[in-house]
């Protein structure tokens, strides 16, 4: 096989993995008794902490979650059910897929929507390669109001012949924390190099609303497609992509009756206009009549796939999330358009209260514009106090110094958020215990010290 | 079966119909039947460099996805827009309404190398 491959050695099929990525044999210890073993792993899930109060969203985010959703995703029907690859024999899961794809329609307001993808990176990356293919050319611009996980992982599906270009934050004023507009109409200036695609979300990884009508009059203008990176929860409330001229909409279905549980499994929202519908990776489900005029579900538009289409599919990095998209499904039929706008609506008016609380004691936003649900606030040595308080059991958000270690004007951030389950007693004890850490905080280099011996 | 006589084609299945310096380009009867009923052709934009025997669009069918090759080197001077919206014309008039690209050929003698009527049939007949 070797030699049909024209390779002399196993390893040459793996050169492109940089040895730093490369497995090396594991270092494990010798085999243990089921009932030790089970009081090991126990002792190791101990360690996680499920008491904190927290704050934390930053892409993902914790909601109540109806008991319905995950009792019936273990029903034997779907949990052992993968997309089909001879699909019309499967009814049941092709019209779960069908359900999945009519529901987040309707919720983005677009045309298409495919079943499905790993998460919201994965999704906002394939946007990305959709605009290249699409328009025939191959540079992208995406805010770095966009998740920096998904701007890298956008970065990594571009790799080798596409281009990747970020476009700033406003720095100060009104706008700040918002996409740059200037400098992405000057960048779509630049008719040498023509724009694919223009990236932005909305709330943007700040909390901020961005002035998405706006960015997609200017990327259409340069003859480029606008994706909007969507939180589907907040489109109860906001204007959805299809409203505002998206061509493209991405986002992570996680809010959508999937728990926060570590990097996922979770689900990759991408919908597109029908202008785009071959472009799109992912299984297409629609309902026609069969020879007998009852109703039927069919797999569509199949030749796009890379089980027939190869190495020209659409994707090849792709998968459906179908158990991840049933749960959404069910968590959307359960709570309704009404319910998911209590939820959005809830979420907006304790993070209002929790801006409040903030205030209160001395602690202002970062940034001016308006958020739904999630916002910086500005903390001298913020990774300090964060640690600070996590010791005294609330989780303070996300220490933007580290997660956006290239952007200077968020360095003293917290990325805070509250959705419907944070309670006013919550919001309380945040506000109290923050002022007490503000108050009593020794210098910083004494912090840095007593931090070492943690 | 039974070919146009008056078109070239190739092995690849495509016809090749000689107007001037231009050649109008499509896909034969054979090939049409053959990937059943059409369901998208995603052709090259006018102005792009097409090479003899190298992929520069695709029809897709219910079943299949196929590359189409140039038959001859040249330049996209037009396609054929109704394909967009009509790509069924491909099964109903493969020779006509169904036409793909038409380029300006970079050496009309090229065409010599194309096979004509007899020789095509010869090559579908053998299957």
């Amino acid at each position: 096989m070797l030699a049909a491959l024209g390779i002399t050695s196993v390893d040459a099929l793996f050169a492109d993995i940089p040895d730093a990525l490369r497995a090396t044999p594991l270092d494990l210890p010798p085999p243990e008794p089921e009932l030790q073993l089970a009081a090991r792993l126990r002792g190791l899930a101990a360690r996680n902490r499920t008491d904190l109060v927290s704050f934390l969203g930053a892409g993902v985010y914790r909601h109540w979650s109806p008991p319905a959703v995950d009792q019936l995703l273990l029903r034997g029907e779907w949990y052992t059910a993968y997309t089909p690859y001879q699909p019309e024999i499967s009814q049941g899961t092709l019209q779960s897929i069908y359900e999945y794809e009519s529901l987040m329609a309707e919720l983005v307001a677009m045309d298409v929507v495919s079943a499905s993808h790993y998460d919201g990176a994965a999704a906002t990356a394939e946007a990305a390669l959709m605009t290249c293919r699409a328009t025939r050319r191959e540079r992208v611009l995406i805010s770095r109001g966009v998740h920096p996980h998904y701007r890298e992982t956008t970065a990594t599906y571009m790799a080798g012949g596409l281009e990747l270009e970020e476009i700033p934050l406003v720095l100060e004023g009104d706008a700040a924390g918002t996409t740059d507009l200037a400098a992405l109409e000057a960048m779509l200036a630049d008719t040498e190099r023509p724009v694919a695609g223009v990236i932005a979300a909305n709330p943007d990884f700040l909390g901020l609303l961005e002035p998405m009508p706006r960015m997609a009059e200017l990327a259409h203008a340069a003859g480029a497609l606008f994706v909007a990176v969507i939180e589907p929860v907040s489109l109860a409330v906001l204007a959805p992509p299809g409203e505002y001229g998206a061509d493209i909409a991405a986002g992570e279905g996680q809010p959508l009756g999937i728990a926060p549980q570590y990097g996922g499994p979770y689900l990759g929202i991408l919908a597109s206009t029908d202008a785009l519908v071959r472009q799109i990776p992912g299984r297409l489900v629609g309902m026609t009549t069969d020879l007998d005029g009852q109703r039927a579900f069919v797999m569509t538009m199949r030749a796009r796939e890379q089980d027939i289409r190869r190495d020209k599919a659409a994707s090849n990095i792709c998968t459906n999330q179908a158990l991840l998209a049933l749960a959404a499904s069910i968590y959307l039929a359960i709570i309704g358009p009404h319910g998911l706008r209590d939820v959005a609506a809830n979420g907006a008016a304790r993070a209002a209260e929790l801006e409040a609380a903030l205030a209160d004691i001395g602690v202002e936003r970062l940034h001016p514009g308006a958020y739904l649900n999630e916002f910086a606030i500005r903390v001298a040595d913020a990774p300090v106090v964060h640690r600070r308080l996590l010791d005294r059991g609330v989780l303070a958000g996300l220490v933007l110094a580290e997660a956006m270690p290239d952007e200077p004007s968020v360095a003293d951030g917290l990325l805070v958020c509250a959705t419907e389950v944070t309670t006013s007693e919550d919001v309380a004890r945040f506000a109290e215990v923050l002022a007490e850490v503000l108050a009593g905080r020794p210098p910083v280099a004494v912090e840095a010290g007593a931090g070492g011996m943690r | 079966m039974t070919v146009p006589t008056d078109l070239r084609y190739t092995r690849d299945h495509e016809w090749v119909r000689l107007d001037g310096e231009e050649a109008v380009v499509g896909i034969t009867q054979y090939a049409a039947d053959q990937l059943g009923d059409i369901v998208f052709v995603e052709l090259p934009d006018a102005g792009k460099a097409v090479e003899a025997s190298r992929p520069f669009g695709v029809v897709e069918s219910v079943k299949a996805v196929s590359d189409l090759f140039a038959p001859l080197t040249g330049e996209v001077v037009a396609t054929n827009d109704a394909l967009a919206g009509g790509p069924e014309l491909v099964n109903s008039d493969p020779y006509g309404e169904g036409w793909m690209v038409r380029l300006r050929l970079a050496d009309p003698a090229d065409l010599d190398d194309l096979l004509d009527a007899a020789a095509y049939d010869a090559l579908v007949a053998a299957g």
